[in-house]
């Protein structure tokens, strides 16, 4: 795999003078050609900003953004238009031309471009199909829902051929199932066509679902980039913890005796840590908290353990998860009241 | 039957009944200042457009943060020039232009003559309504446009003039509507039309029928305007058409 886009040194300020807002601060990220890469951090944390960056829609105060090695900022406004066709782009909001049939609409690329008109009609009803609404062709965006906006907007982005596709919190406006189906088409396109997706959101489940990879932005700095496995199991960071377990840990509410912390880092899900250890050891332990996923049918995630007041008991389950395979455990100690 | 209808308005109080009665049935008569309140005002609105539309437009794309910003002492001048013309009045407005309604057209008397005026007077307002139109646009329909490469020609012709079509229309209606008004107006200094009519017969020479008929056409004539411009903006707008569709259904 080669790097499609690399960004390096990035920092953006708003304002100036007392109002300044350091939007990016020395960002350096590069994505690989054919991933799907995920951005998450929570509002304000700059991750708009970012993208915007990566297609010079904001331009960056310094730093550089490279297009397969090549510094897009250095490019002449026509030629920076060209790249920008194979760097498209979908939006919370879809902005789609409210005034363009769906038609017309995944049109409009092509037309910027100078496709015959016949060409792209009949290119953007294999889009329209590919996108699953072959038979929205003649509806204007007022008469279509959500999830079918965002279908609409990613067919016209995939009009004109794209390299990479980002997506500015295409989902964040929509309902759990519409972004499911949403995700998927957007796996599928990186998948059959090996169109590299970048992914803004806020929401740690949209990079669970499709993510391969991925960067926490925390106040306009990388905070995390890895492997969303890692990540996941475990954040080394106060901001990737905070997006890993958005609720925080009831620690009030913990009893005393000892605590653990278990870390799933990809054992198979059929495999009951807790219940075997009740069977084998005849040790009950008490769940305290959990956040497990599971990803492509392994299990990533912490749990929270009470341990039993008896201390050899407690040594036994200590013992029993310290020799199980994908998990490691740690005592926390400033969880006791 | 004409001396029946003239007694009776005698009996409500207009004098000479009879007198101007004739006058406004001559054929001559109210067609003529029909067709003079019309086209002078609405080649007028052709020429405010020809010079507001792309000053409209200007002021929003040539914004710092627009679409293609331009200079910001350039902004200003434009904005001086603009609210300097919007805020002389237009009776006041004409007799300053009367210099430029020479040079151009070599007379200052006459409905043509009030072309000059009328340009002048409506085409920063027709800036100003084009403005507000092109801000309330979307600002991520024309992200999503930039996004896709598009040039700020691009964006002016296929994005923004599209989108804020019934926009504009509206605006238009508005425009044409003003601008019929001040036509009349210009009637009080050497203009012609229903403005003439009812200013220097109906109101000068105490012609009280005069004055009512042409200013009752003039209340029709924006009627039907307003009427049009409603119709088309509501007609040409694909983001309301489907809701009526939905509601026969």
């Amino acid at each position: 795999m080669s790097k499609i886009i690399e960004i390096e040194n990035l920092c953006k300020t708003f304002g100036a003078g007392d109002d300044q807002v350091a939007a990016l601060q020395n960002v350096n990220l590069s994505v690989e050609k054919g991933e799907i890469f995920g951005i998450i951090g929570l509002s304000g944390a700059g991750k708009s900003t970012l993208v915007r960056c990566i297609n010079l829609l904001e331009r960056p105060d310094s730093g550089k953004v490279l297009f397969h090695g090549r510094d897009l900022m250095a490019l002449t406004p026509r030629q920076l238009r060209k790249e920008r066709r194979i760097i498209s782009m979908i939006f919370q909001s879809f902005n789609l031309l409210e005034q363009r049939t769906a038609l017309e609409n995944i049109c409009f690329p092509m037309e910027l471009a100078g496709v015959p008109k016949k060409q792209a009609e009949k290119r953007a009803e294999e889009l329209l199909k590919e996108v699953g609404l072959p038979d929205k062709r003649d509806f204007y965006p007022v008469q279509l829902s959500g999830g079918q906006k965002q279908r609409i907007a990613i067919a016209r982005a995939l009009a004109s051929d794209p390299e990479v596709l980002l997506c500015d919190e295409a989902t964040s406006a929509l309902d759990p199932k519409t972004t499911r189906d949403t995700l998927r088409l957007l796996q599928d396109i990186n998948t059959r066509l090996g169109i590299t997706v970048i992914i803004i959101t806020h929401d740690m489940k949209v990079i669970e679902e499709i993510c391969g990879r991925v960067a926490i932005l925390n106040h306009g700095k990388v905070a995390e980039c890895g492997a969303v496995e890692d990540i996941f199991s475990n954040p080394q960071t106060s901001a990737g913890r905070r997006l890993v377990y958005p609720d925080g840990m009831p620690y009030e509410q913990l009893p005393t005796g000892r605590v653990v912390r278990v870390a799933f880092n990809g054992g198979t899900v059929y495999q009951p840590l807790i219940a075997t250890l009740a069977i084998d050891c005849g040790v009950k332990v008490n769940i305290l908290a959990a956040d497990t996923r599971n990803i492509d049918g392994k299990v990533f995630g912490t749990m929270i353990l009470g341990l039993p007041e008896d201390e050899k008991e407690a040594a036994k389950a200590m013992n029993y998860i310290q020799s199980q395979k994908y998990v490691t455990v740690e005592e926390v100690s400033d969880y006791h009241a | 039957m004409l001396e029946q209808i003239a007694a009776l308005l005698e009996s409500w109080g207009v004098r000479k009944a009879l007198e101007q009665l004739e006058f406004l049935l001559d054929p001559e008569t109210l067609p003529m200042a029909i067709w003079e309140t019309l086209y002078a005002p609405l080649l007028s609105a052709v020429f405010a457009y020809a010079i507001g539309l792309p000053l409209g437009i200007l002021l929003v794309i040539g914004e710092k943060g627009g679409i293609h910003p331009i200079p910001k002492p350039v902004m200003n001048v434009l904005n001086g020039i603009i609210n300097l013309l919007r805020s002389v009045p237009f009776l006041i407005l004409m007799v300053l232009v009367f210099p430029l309604s020479r040079l151009i057209l070599g007379t200052v008397i006459g409905t043509t003559a009030t072309i000059v005026p009328l340009t002048v007077a409506a085409a920063p307002y027709v800036a100003r309504l084009v403005e507000s139109s092109v801000r309330e646009m979307n600002q991520g329909v024309l992200e999503a446009a930039q996004s896709m490469g598009c040039s700020t020609w691009q964006i002016v012709a296929k994005v923004i003039l599209p989108e804020c079509k019934p926009s504009l229309i509206n605006g238009a209606t508005n425009a044409a509507i003003t601008i019929l008004g001040y036509g009349a107006m210009a009637g009080a200094i050497g203009g012609g039309g229903l403005g003439a009519l009812s200013l220097l017969r109906g109101h000068g020479r105490g012609q009280v029928l005069v004055l009512y008929v042409s200013v009752i056409i003039l209340v029709i004539l924006v009627q039907i305007i307003q009427s049009i411009g409603t119709a088309l903006c509501a007609k040409t707008d694909r983001r309301i058409s489907h809701n009526t569709e939905k509601r026969e259904k």
